[in-house]
């Protein structure tokens, strides 16, 4: 039981870190159907920001996480300006090569700037670690989920109950009629990469805190694991993206324990192909019929 | 029947006079390579390299059948590739069976996973299938990594090298045959048909599954192998050899080339090859050059260098339209809308 419940504690440290990249998949799809293939390598720059801001200009865990969410916005920004938008009105495929070619060139160039070689992270936060009842919790694993529950506030307050949110909102559901109504979509879509961006940078850099790793090339795996979160989710969904991290962190914590740990990185697609069978709008998504 | 000829020519337009040099010339130089690895005069090294061109034309041209002329959007060609190789690397050492009889096998059993892969994940549309095939490359990849059979992370070596420059190239003409072939037949039409409009295929009475699965299950066996040739050509294999990265670099080459086009896809394939061979001292710019390439052709020309052309277009050689074809020909309204909307 102990056990059982210890897994429970380290699923959700790792799932909260999947939900956060997830949201950032999940608002970019609900807006421009786009799966942005760059959203995991920007969530490592994120990482490395936080590495430098920690290292080189010695900030403390929160300016630190403030500022690589800012340059990771930023990088967002410029992303969808130079990458995306000139492709707004060609096909999704083409939109699709292009993101994919956008993660090749940061994860490369990452590669020829910082080396293949991990980095340890700084020490910011003396680890200190709690027993409950058996259950060993420790301060890096309450950081990462008390940053994800106030990130994900936040996020839920701009989203619903902010003018930028509720034109988020219209311009998710029909782009054209929300242009219509005067609203700036293109704002709102790089506002919408912004957003997305920033909650991948603070992912990246609790990641960097928890594991006490980084290099140029973690952002591939997380990056499709926590977009298979946001198709488990429901793509487009908020909340389901942020349960879609949780069951992804959990399973995968699982298969882990009850068998090798080499099998981890199987378990995320195998979860997508049964989701994609079974359910393909996600757990919280809705049902759309196709209109031919 | 009145008895058709096989090729028309028309006009002989200045370009299409430098179309023919230009094929006289690659011809040529295709003739003297072949006679100078026969002959051993071409060094050990640059015959390696141009097993390396042929093995990628071979699946550059397997995977523009799924992602070129049938639309769907296939990240996961390394898989089919990585059990290719594997099954035909097993194959020849413990059981040492003949090469051909091996590579014969290793196309089966990798149509066979494309097969059994392709009938659900091929459900989902455009992106989704992208993610789904790509899931499947990683878990080919991580298995390979656990099983005990194939070595796990430490890979599977003493491989024979039973792949040369002239079995490689006769099974790299035979994939240009054959998907040629398949692609001027009536199923080829109804391949392009899906790709064009999936629900006005449907409507015409195609059976849109049927042929993605097909298109998908093709390419699959042509893909095992190419990871057969590459098996016995680099006489060791281990999972790091079938990344996702693999993947994109066989994208690359059908994107770069035209999707649709067989022609370019050669072309994409033997250049893309050669090219980082022959600027070595820049080998870790190269992804980011090919990185750069895919954004820039989606910017700039999005259909890729060849578009959906062939060396023939460009020739002035008019394919030849069989009379049974044209009674067969429902979708031709469908096909002759270009760019469709991508859904």
């Amino acid at each position: 039981m102990q056990e059982v419940v210890q897994q429970l504690v380290n699923g959700i440290s790792l799932g909260s870190i999947y939900g956060l990249i997830a949201l950032g998949y999940t608002m970019v799809y609900g807006i421009i159907r786009l799966i942005n293939f760059a959203h995991g390598d920007i969530y490592m720059i994120g990482a490395f920001v936080g590495y430098f801001a920690i290292r080189i200009f010695h900030l403390s865990f929160l300016p630190a996480l403030l500022v690589a969410m800012a340059v990771s916005a930023v990088l967002g920004m410029v992303i969808e300006r130079l990458a995306y938008r000139p492709l707004r009105n060609s096909t999704r495929i083409a939109a699709l090569i292009t993101a994919i070619g956008v993660s090749f060139l940061i994860q490369n160039t990452a590669l020829l700037a910082w080396t293949p070689d991990p980095r340890s992270y700084p020490d910011v936060f003396p680890l200190r670690t709690y027993e409950i009842g058996g259950v060993y919790v420790d301060n890096r694993q309450i950081a990462i989920l008390g940053v994800a529950v106030v990130l994900m506030v936040v996020l839920h307050y701009i989203v619903n109950y902010t003018q930028i949110g509720r034109a988020m909102r219209a311009v998710s559901q029909d782009a054209d009629t929300a242009r219509l109504m005067g609203i700036d979509v293109d704002r709102v879509i790089s506002f919408t990469f912004a957003l997305g961006s920033a909650l991948a940078a603070a992912a990246g850099v609790l990641v960097g805190i928890y594991y006490n790793r980084i290099d140029p090339t973690m952002g591939s795996m997380p990056g499709l694991k926590a977009f298979v979160a946001a198709v488990l989710g429901g793509i487009g969904v908020i909340p389901g993206a942020m349960l879609g991290g949780l069951v992804m962190g959990i399973a995968e914590v699982a298969v882990v324990a009850l068998t090798a740990s080499t099998w981890k990185d199987a378990v995320a697609f195998a979860i997508l192909i049964v989701i994609l069978l079974v359910r393909p709008a996600g757990l919280l998504g809705r049902q759309v019929r196709e209109k031919v | 029947m009145k008895k058709e000829r096989m090729f028309t020519f028309s006009g002989s337009s200045l370009r299409q006079k430098l179309s023919w040099l230009a094929a006289g010339l690659v011809g040529l130089i295709l003739l003297a390579v072949n006679i100078g690895v026969y002959r051993g005069t071409v060094d050990f090294y640059f015959s390696g390299v141009l097993v390396v061109a042929l093995i990628n034309v071979i699946l550059a041209v397997s995977l523009n059948l799924i992602n070129g002329f049938t639309g769907q959007f296939s990240l996961g060609h390394a898989g089919f590739m990585a059990v290719g190789a594997y099954v035909s690397s097993l194959l020849t050492i413990y059981l040492d069976w003949p090469f051909p009889v091996v590579l014969l096998i290793a196309a089966l059993v990798s149509a066979l996973l494309g097969f059994v892969i392709g009938l659900p994940t091929l459900r989902l549309k455009g992106d989704y299938l992208a993610i789904a095939t790509l899931g499947f490359g990683e878990i080919v990849r991580v298995v390979l990594l656990n099983l005990d059979i194939t070595g796990g992370p430490r890979g599977l070596g003493g491989i024979f090298p039973k792949t040369t420059f002239f079995s490689a190239e006769l099974v790299a003409l035979l994939t240009i045959i054959v998907i040629g072939n398949i692609i001027r037949s009536s199923h080829g039409r109804a391949f392009v048909a899906v790709r064009e409009d999936e629900i006005a295929a449907e409507a015409m009475g195609i059976d849109t599954t049927l042929y993605k699965v097909l298109a998908f299950s093709i390419g699959a066996a042509f893909a095992g192998v190419a990871g057969g040739l590459f098996a016995h050509h680099q006489m060791f294999i281990d999972p790091r050899s079938f990344t996702f990265q693999r993947s994109i670099e066989i994208l690359v080459m059908v994107v770069l080339g035209g999707l649709g086009s067989i022609t370019g896809s050669i072309i994409a394939a033997v250049v893309l090859t050669i090219l980082p061979e022959a600027l070595r001292g820049m080998a870790e710019y190269r992804m980011i050059v090919y990185a750069l390439l895919l954004i820039g052709l989606m910017l700039v020309r999005p259909q890729g260098l060849f578009g959906t052309k062939e060396i023939g277009d460009f020739l002035g050689i008019e394919r030849v339209r069989w009379a049974k074809a044209k009674s067969q020909q429902p979708a031709a309204g469908v096909l002759k809308s270009h760019g469709g909307d991508g859904r």
